[in-house]
């Protein structure tokens, strides 16, 4: 259906709604009824227990109808698993189970009143006292020979890698370190919930309603048939909304204890304790050439932070190690133990920290060797990735560099830093790779398609603002060949058919999958229909040669009013239920899915291939000479990432992936006091995120790629994309600028100082 | 936030009413408060750092203390004249450039619409375990509690000016270009009207729970800034770790007298590194009477911070803020954009 007029319509299906205000996102529900209002309480130690706790005054207090703690939920919540081993939690701490405290910011009671002022002034009122240890904020420092303690585990090695390191011409040996950030979704952590006839349901924004099912029907200890979560638009979640907080089980039971629909919008400094986040990194990279440039050895080790309970860990070495030929390749990664929350997926969560250290390595070798960046990567560019050999699907990375660097200008670049200036501004350009994997789940929808010609999709998706429901319209238009503004889509209901969480940049290519194979399944029903029929202008005609265009059937001969052929079958609808299961789908992947656990599959999971989307980040920035302030004028991405469903949607993920790579590099850090392991820029005000003053000219140029094995429709995904690598490239081009090589982000004015003029 | 009655004045004397007379006033944490843009206070009575029972609402005092005047002597703007109307005005911008420059860098839009130049004044440090009542040492917030800010994140934290007892940042900006200029508050209170030096308002931080020396009570109504050969020739240059809406890690103001590439008179002030807003006396004195060249400027700014005591996170700020104000001077000067 390639060319079909639909695609030329660039725009948001829902964009009327999102302007209106009439879209409304989970935060937007009052459970039905007035509900009432919760606020959290939650400890300010980080570790150790609570050893007195007043709540007889606070009951007394005008509005306050019910106090959630350990003294009457203690026990009544199960303790979820994470998703790492097989759960739904974002943390494996019960919430008001007892009177340990597992880290600062940890949910210790919830005061429901009538109003939320009056829950808040309560809240504030409640006198908790502590027992207090002193807790680990961060990395522990370790001993002889060993970094930081923690668990080492291996990862991705090939032949000889420290052999050849000592042996080769040019290396590089290098440390850097990537720090704490929160996603500060600009929608807060809202839930709602109300009770009726014994069944729950759920108004919170999720990016994966089914997970959440399925996980709250398990901590509860209720079927899960006895609980609806809905969330059909999110204001943003980027992982943070991928398991369940600590906070919805609990309000849950509270709306029972009193018998009414009760609502906890948290507040901005809740939202960086009570969910996810990603966590600190540390990395060590020894690359080592030949005098030509060709890589000899990669070593990349990572030590990541994790919860004293859980171990999380992204360990990006699965993608650092796979990036560049290299015949010698070793990798490990130590995850170590904090008295703090524990960490999760954060927008391209191994990605983004691993590469700012392998691809600011790779600069670094650039330099050491007196080569053009862009040239060192050419020369390590492979189609098959190094430790198994495996082929990627396809991989158009070079393409990017040099549409990148065409439309970039990296010709004027004069390689030699600090040599590049205006006035008193000193200019620098960088460059970097990026990479992201074509990951795949099993997803299911429901397509409808109405006497009249207009149609329906269901399915479990979720919209996060990436553009979900355009994908699945344009998709579903297509295959129906009707207007775009005929297809009704609903996602973000654990009602619907299920859908895979919103991770790993996969909804595209997972949910699209599926919608294209129900469109099929309908097309093929009223086509053998009409070439069967008695009469009508397809009558005898091949099946494979009728199209579907425009609310028409139609082939060489003659073509027949779309509603005219849905007619001949004699039905008021046509429905397909269609399930699709990627090309590597474990066993037990379907069944997994209607369950809220969809078998990923793809990116470097497969055993007989390999699949990737890869981009160039291409950046100038600006350092004052005086001052240090670093100005970032221009970004241009290039990325190949398989067919483009929607390119209005795509672009604006890209440009979004390159600010907050932008921002990853110069702006955010959650900062802390490690006295007590707590966070204390727990607002927009000091956890900086770039401000439209900050951003300059954006491009984000689509390389054209066609990949027939990733999925039918070749789709790749570009919801992570757009942010990786561009931290390493802003480091690289502020080299550039200043000769100063700042290996730990973010970037700030202090690192550069010193060395300036 | 606690509960609390909210009445509006309508006139001066019904504010100071409405303010009775506290005899035994609680400084820390006024019981009576004025509201006017209400984009600090509302902040911290959310946060529960401040608590007032009543809170007097004084936008209707917009006819009488809401106007902007230039005369001959100088400028005068009235207390409840908004940040965006001051940064805005043509004639504040031609004639006293480093006040609408600091007005117009400070905060958002949406916050320099709310905003007015009375409060502005009155501004309270960012620093974290003042604003989060969970922290246990806050001497500014709780007298005697201690300060965790010496051992903790300090990175925003002052150089100049600090105690043992604080080491805050005064975050505003404005302030910055009043005391350079040498401008007066005037204010009205339950024992009348009187004008105070602007620098003097601020306490040092030997007591860091007293802010401002101004009475109990006392409202202000205006503030009067002296005109002078080096109004016109002003700027205001704020350092921060992104281009706008946030705080100064370091800023200057700055107004010279020059004539024939010699300086007459300098008037420097400080920002982002200082306890209160900061006059560098000694940075003008090493002007006064010098060509503005690169090198006396980093004599100047060296002068200046000579008394800076910094703490692990941000000694550079003794750094970034002499480049902060060599560059101030130069662009003033006319030496560099
Ligand atoms: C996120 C954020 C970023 C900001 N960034 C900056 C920045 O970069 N630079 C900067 O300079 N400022 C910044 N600000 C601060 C902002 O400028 C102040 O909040 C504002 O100027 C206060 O003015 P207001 O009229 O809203 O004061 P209000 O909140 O109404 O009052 C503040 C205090 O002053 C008292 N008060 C008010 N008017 C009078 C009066 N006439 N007489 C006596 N007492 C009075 C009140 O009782 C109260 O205690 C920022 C604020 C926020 C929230
Ligand atoms: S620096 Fe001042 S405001 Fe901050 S903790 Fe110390 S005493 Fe409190």
């Amino acid at each position: 259906m390639k060319g079909s007029e639909v695609r030329r319509g660039y725009r948001r299906v829902d964009a009327v709604l999102k302007v209106t205000g009439r879209a409304r996102y989970g935060s937007d529900f009052d459970g039905g009824t007035s509900p009432a209002h919760a606020c959290l309480v939650t400890s300010r130690i980080a570790r150790g227990r609570i050893s007195r706790f007043e709540e007889t005054p606070v009951r007394a207090l005008p509005g306050v109808l019910e106090i959630l703690s350990f003294k009457n939920l203690g026990g009544r919540i199960k303790p979820g698993q994470t998703f790492p081993t097989g759960g739904y939690m974002g943390s494996s701490v019960a919430p008001l189970d007892s009177t340990t405290i597992w880290y600062a910011g940890q949910i210790i009671a919830v005061v429901i009143a009538n109003t939320f002022e009056e829950a808040r002034a309560a809240a504030r009122q409640l006198k908790v006292e502590y027992i207090e240890e002193p807790p680990t904020a961060s990395f522990a420092v370790g001993h002889e020979g060993v970094d930081f303690e923690g668990q080492t585990e291996k990862g991705p090695a090939v032949g000889d890698a420290i052999g050849a390191h000592t042996a080769a011409p040019v290396k590089i040996d290098a440390r850097y370190a990537t720090p704490t950030q929160h996603h500060n979704s600009m929608e807060l952590f809202t839930t709602t919930c109300a009770w009726k006839d014994g069944k729950l349901t759920v108004w919170e924004s999720s990016q994966n309603v089914y997970g959440y099912q399925y996980g709250l029907a398990d901590q509860l200890g209720i079927p899960p048939a006895d609980v609806r979560i809905v969330s059909p638009y999110l204001g943003g979640a980027f992982g943070g909304r991928s398991f369940l907080s600590q906070t919805t089980a609990v309000i849950a039971l509270g709306a029972k204890m009193i018998g009414r629909p009760v609502r906890l919008e948290a507040s901005r400094a809740d939202g960086f304790t009570i969910a996810t986040y990603r966590a600190e990194t540390r990395h060590r990279v020894r690359l080592a050439a030949s005098r030509e440039g060709r890589l000899q050895a990669l070593i990349h080790e990572g030590w990541e932070v994790s919860s004293r309970r859980d171990t999380y860990k992204v360990a990006g070495v699965d993608v650092s190690t796979r990036l560049y030929a290299c015949p010698n390749v070793a990798s490990s990664v130590t995850v170590c133990a904090a008295d703090r929350a524990t960490p999760g997926f954060m927008r391209a969560p191994a990605e983004v920290p691993y590469l700012f250290a392998l691809e600011s390595a790779m600069d670094e070798l650039a330099v050491a060797l007196d080569m053009d960046p862009i040239e060192l990567r050419r020369i390590n560019d492979t189609q098959v990735e190094p430790i198994e050999g495996r082929p990627y699907t396809s991989r158009a990375l070079m393409q990017c560099f040099d549409v990148g660097a065409e439309r970039f200008g990296w010709n004027r670049r004069n390689p030699t830093p600090g040599s590049m200036r205006e006035q008193d501004w000193r200019i620098g350009f960088g460059c970097a790779s990026s990479l992201y994997p074509t990951f795949m789940a099993p997803a299911a929808a429901r397509i409808t398609l109405w006497a009249d010609g207009a149609a329906q999709v269901q399915t479990a998706a979720h919209e996060m603002g990436q553009g979900v429901r355009t994908v699945v319209a344009i998709t579903a238009a297509e295959g129906l060949g009707i207007p775009l503004d005929q297809v009704r889509v609903e996602v973000g209901d654990s009602s619907l058919p299920p859908g895979p969480v919103a991770g790993g940049s996969n909804s595209t290519a997972s949910v699209c999958n599926a919608v294209a194979k129900g469109c099929q399944d309908i097309r093929e029903r009223i086509i053998a229909a009409a070439v069967a029929a008695a009469e009508g202008p397809l009558k005898g005609m091949i099946a494979r040669e009728i199209r579907f265009i425009a609310g028409y059937l139609v082939c060489a001969a003659g073509r027949e009013p779309l509603r005219t052929a849905i007619a001949r079958l004699g039905r008021g609808a046509l429905e397909s239920y269609a399930e699709n299961s990627p090309h590597g789908t474990p066993a037990g992947g379907v069944a997994g899915m209607y369950k809220g656990q969809p078998a990923f599959t793809g990116g470097t999971f497969l055993k007989d291939r390999i699949q990737c989307a890869f981009g160039a980040q291409f950046v100038e920035v600006r350092v004052h000479e005086r001052t240090g302030e670093i100005r970032v004028p221009r970004l241009v991405g290039a990325f190949a990432a398989g067919r483009i469903v929607s390119p209005l949607t795509a672009r604006s993920q890209l440009m979004g992936g390159q600010i907050w790579g932008m921002s990853a590099a110069l702006h955010e850090a959650t900062q802390m006091d490690a006295h007590h392991a707590r966070y204390v820029n727990t607002d927009l005000a000091g956890y900086l995120v770039p401000v439209a003053a900050d951003i300059g000219q954006i491009e984000s140029i689509f390389v054209p790629e066609e990949d027939s094995l990733v999925n039918d429709l070749g789709i790749k995904g570009v919801g992570e994309l757009g942010n990786v690598g561009l931290n390493a490239a802003i480091a690289n081009a502020v080299f550039h600028a200043t000769g100063l090589r700042i290996r730990e982000l973010p970037i700030r004015i202090e690192h550069l100082l010193e060395r300036l003029s | 936030m606690r509960a609390f009655a909210y009445i509006r004045a309508d006139s001066t004397d019904s504010a100071l009413r409405g303010m009775g007379s506290p005899t035994q006033p609680d400084r820390l944490n006024p019981q009576v408060q004025y509201l006017a843009g209400g984009t600090l206070l509302l902040d911290l009575m959310k946060l529960e750092v401040l608590s007032p029972h009543q809170v007097i609402d004084i936008n209707g005092l917009e006819s009488e203390y809401g106007r902007i005047e230039l005369t001959e002597g100088g400028l005068h703007l009235g207390a409840l004249v908004r940040m965006s109307q001051a940064a805005d005005d043509a004639r504040v911008r031609r004639d006293y450039p480093v006040i609408a420059q600091s007005l117009a860098q400070a905060a958002s839009a949406q916050i320099r619409n709310m905003a007015s130049l009375g409060g502005n004044l009155l501004q309270r440090t960012r620093c974290t375990y003042f604003r989060d009542t969970s922290w246990q040492g806050c001497n500014k917030r709780q007298p005697g509690s201690g300060c965790a800010a010496l051992n903790g994140p300090n990175r925003q934290h002052a150089v100049l000016g600090v105690s043992d007892q604080c080491i805050s940042t005064y975050p505003g900006d404005f302030a910055q270009s009043l005391v350079a200029l040498g401008a007066t508050v005037e204010t009205v209170g339950p024992t009348g009207r009187r004008s105070v030096d602007l620098e003097a308002l601020y306490r040092d931080a030997q007591q860091p729970e007293l802010e401002t020396n101004l009475l109990p009570g006392e409202l202000i109504t205006g503030i009067r800034v002296p005109a002078g050969p080096w109004t016109r020739n002003s700027a205001y240059l704020k350092i921060r770790d992104r281009v706008s809406y946030e705080f100064a890690l370091a800023s200057a103001a700055v107004a010279l007298d020059l004539s024939e590439g010699r300086v007459r008179e300098a008037r420097i002030a400080l920002g982002g590194v200082s306890y209160r807003p900061w006059r560098a006396r000694e940075a003008e004195s090493v002007l006064k009477g010098q060509p503005l060249t690169q090198a006396n400027a980093t004599a100047a700014a060296r002068a200046a911070f000579a008394t800076a005591r910094p703490r692990a996170q941000n000694a550079f700020k003794v750094e970034l803020g002499q480049r902060t104000l060599v560059r101030a001077l130069l662009q003033v000067a006319g030496q560099t954009s």
